[in-house]
């Protein structure tokens, strides 16, 4: 078994300042707000925690709002994330959070990729197909394992 | 009487440790008792104590000798022989030396030595036991803390005794304090230091000679470092100890040589509590340590400071308009510190001047300021440079009338040779130049730094005034040194003010900023002349009926004209307040009269009521300028029908209710302007004629009605009186004989279909809202007559007609009991006369939507003073709502629904009606008994209702209902009502038209989920509560509904498991549909919800 964390000490950066939502389309009833970048950035980073530390993704800077690519009319969503350590071991279990919170989340019509940054990991092409196939994650899903562990990270914070 | 044997009960539970606590302190609080009553006397109670105090068990001696000392320590008020205390303190002096029972003997001393009575030996006895046999910093924190209070008490209150002791008693506690940590020990011990200093302030005392040990003891506390905020320590704070620690280093000034080194190195920490207490402890010190001692650390001390104030300014200067009035740029903890420290230096010594002034930096600094004309130019070094300067040199001028001048001796003419006011001869000789020409070129950095030097000498003039009665400050030769400047000055700000170009912001920003530092000097000894400050004013005036937009400067410049009106109100300057009167608010106010002037009407107005808000004088040239405005535009209107004219009154309308009502409470004599100006609005239309020409003035009726009652409302009842005679006479001399003709019949209404004249609505709209607004107490001329003339016109579909009707039955006294004789009419005559018309309502509601309201209105009144009549109304309204009324055929369905809206205003708070504001008799739990009185009746029509239709309405009347009344009532009946309203839900679901009401009763029910009460009753009906809710996810036509509809859903997880449980599916599927909802607040719930519903389990 592992005896010690991966990635011991991580380093922390303050979160950024929300990006203030314009609330003038609010007034009209029947106007469609599609599924931006932004709702889905706060999707990910609220609940998320890092499987490691107490932290968000976001204070770690594994997700950034820039890294969530969204099309609503095609009903398509990738997000690119960045592993703290280029050996992480976690980032499969980061990538299936991200995909499970996603699952649970958004409208059963998106499809939805998944991808570690270009560079920022070892074994980059086989996590990326790892984290796509869909037979694998619902493989990995039926593991009590690493369902508990994935929960775990998934539970809501206290904000 | 204690017998013997209840006594040795009493010691017996005392010394028993196995006993509880409470029984100990009982048996304590009896033996006290016994003595205070005189029934056992201290002799007895030691003679019965004497072996529990002598006996080699230690537990048991530690416990009597505490008995002992806690039994005297509650009998303080109680005088004692001299000879017993002397024999106590004896006991207690020699039983310091048993480190067992010491807490026992400290608490005994500290007991006896709080007494009057007690003699110099002893106290010297007490003393050196304790010195000689007492370890404190081996003890427990408890007794650690007793021999600092003893040693406290000591110092204090027996000082005269120990003072012999000298060295022996500074040494001992410097020993006692080394290495306390408790916080609650250390307050004492801070207070120890201070009284050591006190006790011996002589230089060759003991204190001056260990000063260095003692400090040490303490030096090593500071700089403070205490997070606890939470435990038994609540009552001590960081604040408290470093107070106290600051006041133990300032005790004396033998510290001198060992704080301020520490205390300078300390504040070039990074830590920010490090500096803060630092320069709070160095401005202590200086007053305390005196300006001898202090005089060799100034060089040091002030490149320290200097080195603060530059590390704690930024470079972003505020050009808002807040900032007007202060430095402009933020201020953070150490800068203010740094600044009080820098003011009581130069305050305290003038030659610490000499540092500031002479500063090489501070003086390159004045050769290099004009090398960038713009602010945001500047590099940021330079930016830094202006602002630290502009406020080092500020708050040592602010310091005192000697500093003040110094500076500006030193700084002025070169700051006006920067600015090229001031022309340098060959002689050397400075000369202001004239009123020729002004440079062309703005420095901004010059300009600053300007004008904090005036508004640190306008403070100055101020706090010289406060303090001193007789002006002084016109010979100082600061004040000369302006007044011969400030001719160009003014000037310069002039022109930095009048600036045309895009890019000049600041500039302009700049001048209206020096003007208002000009304005504001006080009173007699102010360097500026009379004319000199009306040109100001005329300046700052100019901007404002100048400009014809809303730009920066026209806002700057009213911003500073209201400062200088408070500023000048505030310090009562009789001089100014006349050219302030004159040249400002007349200018004003005419304008506002003439409107003759390139300014929006709106931004005139908004400038006066700004303006003239600065004194109650100004208030009252404002209303009675208003007044005449108002009666000139309203006739202009009546004679040429100038559109222009009726909007501006209108707009005077609004600004006197949004600006002026506000204010009644805190401008003294408010009350009777507005009244005057009430009447003369009678007075004006009632000499006004016909409209000359047809014209919507809905806007002007409704402002006019706003004020009308709004003044209405504040005015006393004697003021309320003569505006009814005013308003009766001349509604008589119009519309009322017209009307008082017609019957109250069917017949004669339906006749009826000339409309009211725009003026006779006028009238008429007003009245109603005088009517509306007023207190019970008013006297109603003829009301009889008034009466039949809002029930003709609310048969004519008049709404406020039916609001006054409303607001007359709520406040009629009722009849026989005489106790208001003002009205020629009781409520009963009022009702009959309303309810004889009954007849022609109930007819007119089937043609007339405004029928039901109307009647709802009345109702409404009837309701709020408790009137069981409102009975009768709701019968004709229900009435309406039934499928088939008594004649046998069902109503419009446009009348039906007025019908069922008329609820909500029975039961709703309204703003414009019947509430505090306007004196309306109020019935308390009112909502209340009509909602139990209601329900039933439209529960049951529910049941037999046979069209889809008229059980929508009966729903929409309940749900009004039931969403008015407090949620309290709801969750008394949720058994009962749980089922109507998911029914109600229900219904109301499927018509748009419905949604408010959907929604508040939506809310209704997420009250009921949310709350124990209601649970119970959830749980039942759960099944039909997730159906209904589940429905409304997917409402249409209102974002918040689908929302509440979400979060109850997240609610009922509450419920027991096995209830909810089986409707997961069922919910979930809802809930994923929601995921795709069309907005994003509605999604952001539904992921809550799911997450939610997703993690209970089997």
């Amino acid at each position: 078994m592992v005896t010690g964390l991966i990635n011991e000490n991580p380093i922390i950066y303050p979160k950024k300042e929300r990006r203030v939502r314009t609330d003038s389309n609010n007034t009209d009833e029947f106007a469609a707000e599609p599924i931006d970048q932004l709702e889905i950035f706060d999707i990910l980073s609220l609940d998320i925690k890092d499987p490691e530390h107490p932290y968000s993704l976001e204070e770690l800077k594994v997700i950034t709002e820039d890294s969530v690519e969204v099309d609503d009319e095609t009903s398509h969503v990738r997000v690119t994330f960045t592993p703290t350590m280029e050996h992480c071991s976690m980032a499969t279990i980061i990538g299936l959070c991200v995909r499970v919170k996603l699952m649970r989340s958004l409208p059963p019509r998106y499809k939805i990729d998944i991808r570690v940054a270009p560079g920022s990991h070892a074994t980059e092409d086989a996590l990326n197909k790892q984290l796509n196939d869909k037979e694998r994650v619902a493989a990995a899903l039926e593991n009590p394992n690493l369902v508990e562990m994935v929960d775990e990270c998934l539970l809501p914070s206290d904000e | 009487m204690v017998e013997p044997n209840q006594l040795t009960q009493h010691l017996e539970t005392f010394v028993d440790i196995t006993r509880s606590p409470t029984q100990q302190d009982d048996s304590l609080r009896r033996i006290a008792s016994s003595l205070e009553n005189d029934t056992l006397s201290i002799n007895q109670l030691v003679r019965e104590m004497e072996m529990y105090l002598t006996t080699t068990d230690d537990v048991v001696r530690a416990r009597g000798i505490l008995l002992l000392a806690e039994i005297l320590n509650s009998l303080k008020q109680k005088p004692l022989d001299n000879a017993i205390v002397h024999s106590l303190i004896g006991f207690f002096t020699e039983k310091l030396a048993d480190w067992r029972a010491v807490r026992g003997a400290l608490v005994g001393c500290l007991a006896l030595l709080k007494r009057k009575n007690v003699a110099g030996v002893d106290v010297l006895a007490i003393a050196k036991a304790m010195i000689q046999n007492v370890q404190v910093q081996s003890f427990a924190l408890l007794e650690r803390k007793l021999c600092f209070e003893l040693l406290e008490c000591l110092l204090q209150h027996h000082s005269e005794a120990i003072i012999t002791m000298g060295n022996l008693l500074v040494y001992a506690t410097c020993e006692a304090i080394d290495g306390e940590k408790d916080p609650q020990c250390l307050m004492v011990v801070f207070h120890l230091i201070e009284l050591l200093a006190q006790l011996f302030p002589s230089p060759s005392g003991p204190v001056a000679s260990d000063a260095s040990d003692i400090f040490d003891s303490i030096a090593c506390y500071f700089p403070l470092h205490f997070t606890h905020t939470k435990g038994d320590e609540a009552s001590i704070t960081r604040e408290d100890l470093s107070r106290g620690l600051l006041r133990a280093f300032s005790s004396t000034p033998f510290f001198e040589p060992y704080a301020i080194p520490l205390l300078l190195e300390k504040l070039s920490s990074s830590l920010t509590v490090a500096k803060v207490d630092s320069l709070k402890c160095l401005k202590d010190c200086a007053m305390k340590y005196g300006v001898y001692r202090m005089k060799k650390h100034y060089g040091v001390l002030w490149s320290a400071l200097k080195d603060e104030f530059y590390s704690s300014t930024g470079t972003q200067l505020s050009f808002a308009l807040e900032s007007l009035t202060s430095p402009g740029f933020e201020m953070n903890e150490i800068h203010r510190e740094a600044v009080n420290l820098l003011q009581t230096l130069v305050n305290q010594d003038i030659s610490f001047l000499g540092f500031v002034v002479d500063d090489i930096h501070i003086n390159t600094v004045f050769d290099t300021i004009s090398r960038h004309s713009q602010y945001k130019e500047m590099p940021d070094t330079s930016k830094l440079d202006v602002l630290v300067i502009s406020q080092i040199l500020s708050v040592s001028a602010k310091a005192s009338v000697k500093s003040c001048n110094i500076i500006f001796q030193t700084v002025f003419f070169r700051l006006m040779n920067i600015l090229g006011i001031v022309e340098i001869v060959s002689t050397g000789d400075v000369f202001p130049k004239g009123n020729s020409t002004v440079s062309t070129r703005l420095y901004h950095g010059g300009l600053h730094l300007c004008i904090e030097l005036l508004r640190a000498s306008k403070d100055l003039i101020l706090d010289f005034e406060e303090y001193s009665p007789t002006p002084g400050c016109a010979q100082e030769s600061w004040c000369s040194i302006v007044k011969s400047f400030s001719f160009p000055l003014i000037q310069v700000f002039t022109s930095a003010v009048r600036c045309s170009n895009n890019d000049c912001a600041e500039d302009v920003y700049f001048g209206v900023k020096g003007l208002l530092a000009m304005g504001m000097f006080w009173g007699g000894s102010s360097p500026l002349s009379r004319s000199e400050f009306e040109k100001i004013l005329m300046t700052l005036t100019s901007i404002i009926t100048a400009k014809s937009a809303k730009t920066v400067v026209w806002e700057l410049a009213l911003r500073a004209l209201v400062c200088i009106g408070s500023f000048i109100d505030r310090y009562h300057d009789s001089d100014k307040v006349m050219s302030y009167m004159s040249i400002v608010v007349e200018n004003l106010v005419s304008l506002a009269s003439s409107s003759q002037c390139g300014l929006p009407y709106a931004m005139l107005l908004e400038a006066t009521s700004e303006v003239c808000s600065t004194g109650p004088e100004h208030v009252e040239k404002m209303v009675q300028g208003f007044e005449e405005a108002f009666c000139s535009s309203l006739s202009d209107f009546y004679v040429t029908g100038n559109f222009k004219s009726i909007d501006n009154c209108s707009q005077l309308l609004k600004c006197l209710t949004n600006k002026l009502l506000p204010r009644v409470a805190e401008i003294d004599g408010l009350e009777k302007l507005l009244v005057h100006f009430a009447i003369s609005m009678w007075n004006q239309i009632e000499s006004c004629g016909v409209f000359s020409c047809d014209f919507n003035c809905r806007e002007f009726v409704e402002a006019a009605m706003t004020s009308m009652g709004q003044v209405v409302g504040i005015a006393l009842v004697e003021s309320q009186n003569s505006i009814f005679q005013k308003a009766y006479s001349v509604i008589s001399s119009s519309i009322l004989p017209a009307m008082e003709s017609i019957p109250l019949t069917f017949a004669a209404l339906e006749g009826l279909q000339r409309d009211l004249s725009k003026r006779d609505e006028l009238i008429l709209s007003l009245f109603a809202s005088v009517m509306i607004a007023a207190s019970p107490a008013a006297s109603i001329p003829d009301a009889k007559s008034l009466i039949h003339l809002f029930l003709v016109s609310l048969l004519k579909g008049y709404i406020p007609a039916a609001q006054a009707l409303g607001s007359m039955v709520n406040k009629l006294s009722s009849g026989s009991g005489g106790t208001n004789i003002s009205s020629d009419c009781s409520l009963e005559e009022a009702c009959d006369i309303i309810f004889h018309a009954d007849f022609a309502l109930e007819k007119k509601i089937s043609s007339n939507g405004s029928g039901p309201s109307g009647l709802a209105w009345i109702g409404k009144g009837l309701l709020m003073r408790g009137d069981k009549r409102v009975n009768e109304i709701a019968q004709v309204l229900v009435e309406c709502l039934k499928s088939s009324n008594r004649s046998g055929h069902a109503l419009h369905p446009s009348a039906m629904k007025h019908s069922a809206d008329a609820f909500f205003i029975l039961m709703s708070d309204s703003e414009v009606c019947l509430n505090r504001k306007f004196h309306a008799v109020i019935r308390p739990l009112y909502k209340q008994w009509f909602f139990s009185s209601t329900v039933p009746i439209l529960e049951s029509l529910i049941m037999n209702s046979e069209t889809p239709l008229s059980r929508t309405m009966l729903h929409v009347a309940l749900a009004h209902v039931i969403s008015n009344v407090p949620l309290t009532v709801i969750l008394d009946n949720t058994k009962k009502l749980h089922p109507l309203i998911l029914e109600g839900l229900s219904v109301l679901s499927v018509d748009s038209s419905e949604k408010e009401t959907l929604f508040s009763l939506l809310l209704v029910l997420s009250g009921t989920l949310t709350d124990t009460k209601g649970q119970q009753s959830a749980s039942d009906n759960a099944h039909i509560i997730i159906e209904c809710l589940v429905k409304l996810t997917s409402y249409p036509y209102l974002m918040v509904v689908r929302e509440t509809a979400i979060q109850c859903l997240v609610a009922l997880l509450e419920l027991p498991h096995r209830r909810i449980y089986p409707f997961r599916r069922k919910v979930l599927q809802a809930i994923v549909k929601a995921l795709d909802d069309r907005k994003q607040r509605v999604r952001k719930e539904a992921i809550r919800c799911r997450q939610a519903w997703v993690s209970i389990t089997t």
